[in-house]
Order: structure tokens, then sequence, then C-alpha cells
């Protein structure tokens, strides 16, 4: 392997904040990653020569603004491989996506007596909306454990899910170990009693080819400021189907069709679903990002974090005391690797490598559940992202080894 | 270039000897039996949570302890706090909580903290100052909440 790692040159030059900050090692893209200049140019470009309200003038400024809005959900549906450019609906990311899903098919499909089945490894986002859905209404709400190695235990899931099941909701890829889910054989386990399967996609699609027709889910969620794109916007895409069969999420401009005094019809697909003035800057945002990834090849993407984390696997595995949770292989598990080291808590290695430039998150990663089934209050996070280098793992393993010094005998 | 504080310098100061000390033998750290008020917090950043406990007599603070997980600073904090409040009034104690936040926001060590003096390293990092104020939290609780 070359020193600067893996299959790309260096990106950093593409990213301005990274560019600005030549000795910064950002290892947190799985919180957010960081945007390339063409992102933030396609953003300037839209204020600068497009804007306007969309759907609303005769006008054809407004137009513009239209043509801009619908090119970036074309361009986005198209990246993670849905043919039905309608059925992807534009909202804040990941977690208005669950929200929207466990808000307006959720209530209008799951009843009294019904069954609700998450895992153990989900996000606070793909956890609470189910859990709180399930209270609201009277339903099981089921969690399936995993495996020692932190993948999901699919024989205990195949047990759980009954034919009293109306949802499967599952991540693509655990935030908090990188494990990648066997997508297909969940929606298999899920489809065979009736239930449908919401995948959130907030840690899938930045790092791996979605492929959303093929992929077999009903609904796929994701954050575009994780892949490269603005804070602020996001989606998900739902089959045709049962987007028809939901009652809208939110009401207000835009979602509407005609409004009577005393009743309203709502507007076609995608705008049923999205009331307001739409985040345009956010899509047209999102929607070069795409471009980027494209530009480097998503088989490419993964190839190269495939290759950083069994590196960082390796250098870490060097370091007495440092125990990497989740999966053992680098190919079982995306761009992210977290891990302890000794008693020292997950904070004080933060602030210690935060001293030597290196971003880390410490915590529960948003999915207490899943810290508590590990016995760990938090854990110490590095996650990579395409800009990312060997070089930066390097100085990740030089700064835990002063840490580990400065803590001494506590370690190991 | 947005690091914490001053690289090398600021994190020996924030992980000085004495704060370490705290951490690896912690003081009055341990359940309290007759404990006149008992108070658990956490810090939902990290899932760090300290309980203090204390035993009050005539408006004084006569025994204080902690239990708890968490970070080094968070767990020095507690057993000096625990130090510090011995003997000490309501009054007195509500006192050294304003002098403790005004050193973590002016970082300049304060004497009449005692030992505690020793967190003003904490200061220049604005993350972690939540865990330094997390046992007087609970505290302030105890007091408050008499049972």
């Amino acid at each position: 392997m070359s020193a600067a790692g893996a299959v790309f040159g260096d990106l950093r030059p593409d990213f301005p904040l990274l560019a600005a900050s030549p000795k910064l090692v950002y290892l947190d893209s799985a919180a957010t990653s960081q945007k390339p200049r063409v992102v933030l140019d396609a953003i300037r470009e839209f204020y600068e020569t497009a804007n306007a309200n969309p759907h609303r003038g005769a006008y054809k400024l407004s137009g513009a603004a239209t043509d801009a809005y619908h090119g970036a959900r074309a361009t986005i549906a198209k990246f993670l491989g849905a043919s039905d450019t309608d059925t992807l609906i534009f909202t804040r990311g990941t977690t208005e996506s669950l929200n929207l899903l466990a808000s307006a098919w959720g209530h209008s499909h799951v009843h009294r007596g019904d069954r609700i089945v998450v895992t153990r490894l989900e996000h606070h986002a793909n956890f609470v909306p189910w859990q709180q859905l399930a209270r609201a209404v009277g339903a099981e709400f089921r969690i399936c454990e995993l495996n020692e190695v932190g993948q999901v235990d699919l024989g205990q899931l195949r047990a759980l899910v009954t034919a009293n099941t109306k949802v499967v909701a599952f991540g693509h890829v655990s935030n908090a170990l990188g494990t990648v889910n066997d997508v297909r054989e969940i929606v298999k386990i899920a489809h065979a009693v009736g239930a449908v399967a919401f995948c959130d996609g907030a840690q899938g699609a930045p790092h791996l080819r979605v492929g959303f027709d093929a992929l077999g889910v009903d609904a796929y969620a994701f954050s575009g400021h994780k892949m490269l794109g603005p804070m602020g916007i996001g989606g998900v895409i739902v089959r045709r189907k049962l987007l028809d069969a939901m009652p809208p999420y939110q009401f207000g401009g835009d979602m509407i069709e005609f409004v009577f005094d005393g009743d309203t019809t709502w507007n076609t697909l995608p705008y049923k679903f999205e009331a307001g003035t739409p985040n345009v800057e956010g899509a047209v945002g999102l929607a070069a990002a795409v471009r980027y990834l494209d530009g480097l090849g998503m088989d490419a993407v993964r190839a190269h974090e495939v290759e950083l984390s069994r590196y960082a696997l390796a250098r870490l595995g060097e370091i007495d005391g440092i125990v990497v949770h989740g999966p053992v292989t680098a190919e079982e598990r995306s761009g992210v690797v977290s891990f302890s080291l000794g008693d020292i808590h997950p904070h004080d290695l933060s602030t210690m490598l935060d001293v030597d430039g290196v971003c880390v998150r410490a915590g529960h990663h948003c999915a207490q559940p899943l810290m508590r089934a590990l016995k760990v209050t938090a854990t110490v996070r590095a996650s990579f992202y395409v800009y990312n280098t060997t070089a930066d793992i390097d100085a990740l393993a030089a700064s835990l080894r002063k840490a580990k010094e400065r803590f001494g005998a506590h370690v190991g | 270039m947005p690091t914490s504080a001053d690289g090398g310098a600021g994190l020996a100061a924030l992980y000085q000897e004495r704060i370490l000390d705290h951490y690896r033998r912690p003081r009055h750290k341990g359940a309290l039996e007759r404990a006149t008020g008992v108070h658990s917090v956490k810090n939902p950043l990290c899932g760090d949570d300290v309980t203090v406990a204390v035993l009050e007599r005539d408006g004084v603070v006569v025994d204080a302890r902690f239990t708890g997980t968490g970070c080094s600073i968070m767990q020095a904090a507690a057993s000096m706090l625990m130090e510090l409040v011995r003997g000490r009034t309501r009054s007195e104690i509500d006192a050294l909580s304003q002098r403790f936040d005004e050193m973590l926001a002016g970082g300049e060590p304060d004497d009449s903290l005692g030992e505690m003096s020793a967190l003003a390293g904490v200061a220049a990092f604005p993350a972690r100052h939540k865990c330094a104020r997390l046992p007087w939290r609970a505290l302030a609780e105890t007091v408050d909440g008499r049972r």
C-alpha cells in the first residue's frame, strides 16, 4: 500500500475545510462528512442564478428553481438506484424520514396486538419512533439481539418476525459498530410474513451502492450531510403503493390539491409528502455531492474504506489494551472502528486525541440500548470516508499511544 | 484551526497529577448510610452518571459520598468536591459552586476551592465543562431536596 493509502489519490484539495487545515485528522465522518468545493459551489450557483420559490410563480425564474429542485431529485434517485423518481421524498434527513414512516405509515397500518421488530443495533432515530408508535397504538415492540461480534442474529430474527408482525425496521450499516447488515436476508424474513421492511440508510448510502430497486426494502431513508452534501437535506424512497396508501405526514402549502372549507384533497407524489417551501439549496447541494461520489464510483469508495478499515484494525491491534467492538474483518464492516483503550474513559481519550488534531467521536453514538448490551457506557469511534488516508490512521495510532502513556498503569 | 486549548500545555494542565490521583484513588466513594439527601444526575452526552449522598446535621454537611461511572474529570471533581463540602453550610456551598463556575469561565485557579482549584485547566476545554460540573449538580439537588 502506498503511504497515501488505498484506492484514490489524496482528495483533500477538493475539500476546502481539510485543505485549509493540513494537520487536521478528521475521523468523524459517521457523524457528518466534510463537503467538497463542488457542493458549496452548487449551492452558491443556485442562489446566484435560479433562486425563487419553486412550484409557485408563473415567471421564468420560478421555473428555473423548480427545474433545479426536480433535477436534483432525479439525480439522487438515480444514484440510489430508484427508477421511480417521484417516490423519493425529500426530508430534513434520516431522522425526519423515519419519523415520517412511523407516523404516516405506522399510525395508519399498525394496530393493537400487531408487532414491530427492530434490532439491537439501531440508532435512536430508528428505535424511539417505533417504540413510541407501539406504545401509542398498543402494539408489541420487540428487539432482535446480536451475536458476539455485533451482527444481527438472523435465527432470532426469524423467530421474532411472527405472522402479526407489520414492520421490521433495521439499519443498513450500524453507526456505532460499522456492522453491514444482510439486507436481502432481513427483507426475506419480513416479507415471508407480509411485513414491510424499512431500512435506515444513514450509514449505508454514503458508503455502499444502494440499488434501491433490487435491494427489496419497502423504504430506504438517508441523510445528505453524511454523504458529502449539506446539512438539513435527506430523504426517503418508498414503494409507490405504500405512499399511495399513507395519509400525508404534514399539512400546508404545496402538498394540497384543492382546499375546500370543510375538507382538502392531496397533491400527487412526491408533493403529497412535502409540505411548505422545500429545501432547494439542500437538494441542489446533495445532487452535486452524489455526482462527486459517482465520479469516484461507489465500488471504489467501498474498496477504499475496506482498505482503510483493514489498515486501522491492524494498527490499533498493535496497541496493547485496545478492544475493538463489532465485526472481526474489514469486509464485514463499513468504515467505522469503535473501540475502548483499557480503562481510559472515552471522553478523556477524545480530549487527548483532539489536542493532536485528531477528531473522533466519544460517547454512546445515539445507541444507548446497544451500549447497554455491550456493557459499556461509551466507546471511541473513528470513522473514515473518501478523503481519509492511512496517514490519518497512523496519526490516530500515534496519538492513542501518547494517551496511553499519560494515563499509564491503568491501561491493559 | 479548530483544536482545543493550546496543545500539550493545556493537556498537561487538564490531566495534572493531582487530578489523576483523585481519579485513580477516589476519596469518599461509596454508599452513605443514614444520608439525609441523595441525588443522581446523568450526562446524556456520554451516559456518565454520578450519585451524591450527604448527611446534614444542623444545617451543616457532616459527611458526603459519591458513586457513579465517568471520565477522569468527573470522578476527580466528585472526589475533590466530597472533601470540599465537609463542614460547610448550604449557603457556603452555594457560594463555592458559584466560584467554581467562575473558575471554569475564567481559567484562573481559585484557592478558596481547595484541591478543586486544580480543575482550572478544564476551562480551556469547553466540551468538558459538563463533566466537571456534574457532581455539583447532583450535590445541589441533595441539599435543596432534603428528605
